[in-house]
């Protein structure tokens, strides 16, 4: 018996065979998917890696020019020239289609163009120090919103990745196997009840025979009892 | 989905952490708490920010937060280290990224 429960009828065997057909090319179609997809995502994963690591570093690097401007200066002023910026980064996002899977494409811009613009406080009363960390952290922002865009593809394609995998595998090793035992079973039981009817009709072809040479036979043995009698009759006289 | 939106950029974490970018002109939402963070992170992904920079000395505390975002198209919550350095999460997400689609850390 197959795991699913079907009708043995010719209707479903035609039915089933192009479920089958069509899931064998859907299956092949998905795993084309899967390994272009992997591809991508194994160079968008090694260039994720690399990116953030140098995001890491040159951050922490400026965490530090940071607690050196923070020493020089006392925290209300720090915390008071960095209150008011004068620059604004707005952020243009476009879509790109990788394999049917959106993936973000981010574009920043600035409200002024000026590099200088990023200091948002007057020289007079702040250190050096907090120039540095500000230009150093302004230098890693470029990095940090690429990263932002590769990590969140990295993500996406991971999701699908592991939905187009899970699909291929039931494909694979649930619903073709299914099916073709599915079919497999009709098959059987469709020659199974032509040779049953074959041989019911050579069994009803014999019991006639039988009966038509029984009758035949009889026939014959009163014809003869009749004939044979008279013939008896005559032969006495 | 039209192309081309106007979106914005937020920096969530300790005040130390996050004070700087906001010479950069990003909109910096300083957190003294985990529960804080958390509830900042969810009123930010209901605006249209595109990108949430989350110090990874909040992102410890609130994992199931991150991890809900990460199918979503927006926000993309990106994991930088705080000022008292690198715990390694942000790398180890890259490295079960791998492992969800491969289904094997192969790098």
């Amino acid at each position: 018996m197959p795991a699913i429960n079907v009708n043995p009828t010719r209707q479903e065997l035609t039915r089933l065979k192009g479920r089958l057909r069509t899931s064998v090319r859907g299956h092949k179609l998905l795993k084309d998917k899967r390994d272009e997809l992997m591809k991508q995502f194994m160079d968008v994963v090694r260039e994720n890696r690399a990116l953030r690591q140098k995001v890491e570093r040159e951050l922490l690097r400026a965490y530090a020019s940071f607690t050196v401007a923070s020493a020089v200066m006392s925290p209300e002023m720090l915390e008071q020239s960095l209150l008011y910026p004068k620059q604004s980064v707005e952020l243009d996002m476009s879509f790109q289609n990788v394999m049917s899977v959106n993936v973000p494409e981010y574009h920043f811009k600035t409200r002024s163009s000026d590099a200088g613009e990023i200091y948002p406080y007057g020289f007079a009363t702040t250190s050096g120090e907090l120039d540095d960390a500000v230009n150093a952290l302004s230098g890693v922002f470029q990095d940090m919103l690429r990263l932002a865009q590769i990590e969140k593809t990295s993500q996406l394609l991971a999701e699908e990745i592991e939905k187009t995998r899970r699909r291929v595998n039931a494909l694979e090793y649930v619903k073709i196997p299914q099916m073709q035992e599915a079919i497999k079973y009709i098959t059987m039981k469709l020659d199974e009840n032509e040779r049953a009817s074959t041989i019911r009709l050579m069994k009803v072809k014999d019991m006639i025979l039988k009966q038509a040479i029984e009758e035949k036979r009889e026939e014959t043995a009163n014809a003869v009892k009749t004939f044979g009698g008279s013939d008896e009759g005559t032969g006495e006289v | 989905m039209s192309n081309m939106e106007r979106y914005k950029i937020a920096v969530l974490g300790d005040k130390d952490s996050v004070l700087g970018f906001k010479a950069l002109g990003l909109d910096v939402f300083p957190a003294e708490t985990v529960e804080e963070a958390r509830k900042t992170l969810h009123a930010l992904a209901k605006q249209d920010y595109a990108v949430v920079y989350l110090t990874e000395q909040y992102a410890a505390g609130m994992q199931a937060e991150v991890e809900r975002y990460k199918d979503e198209l927006t926000p993309a919550v990106i994991l930088i280290p705080g000022k008292e350095g690198s715990l390694g999460i942000g790398m180890a997400n890259v490295k079960s990224a791998v492992e969800r689609a491969v289904g094997a850390d192969i790098l």
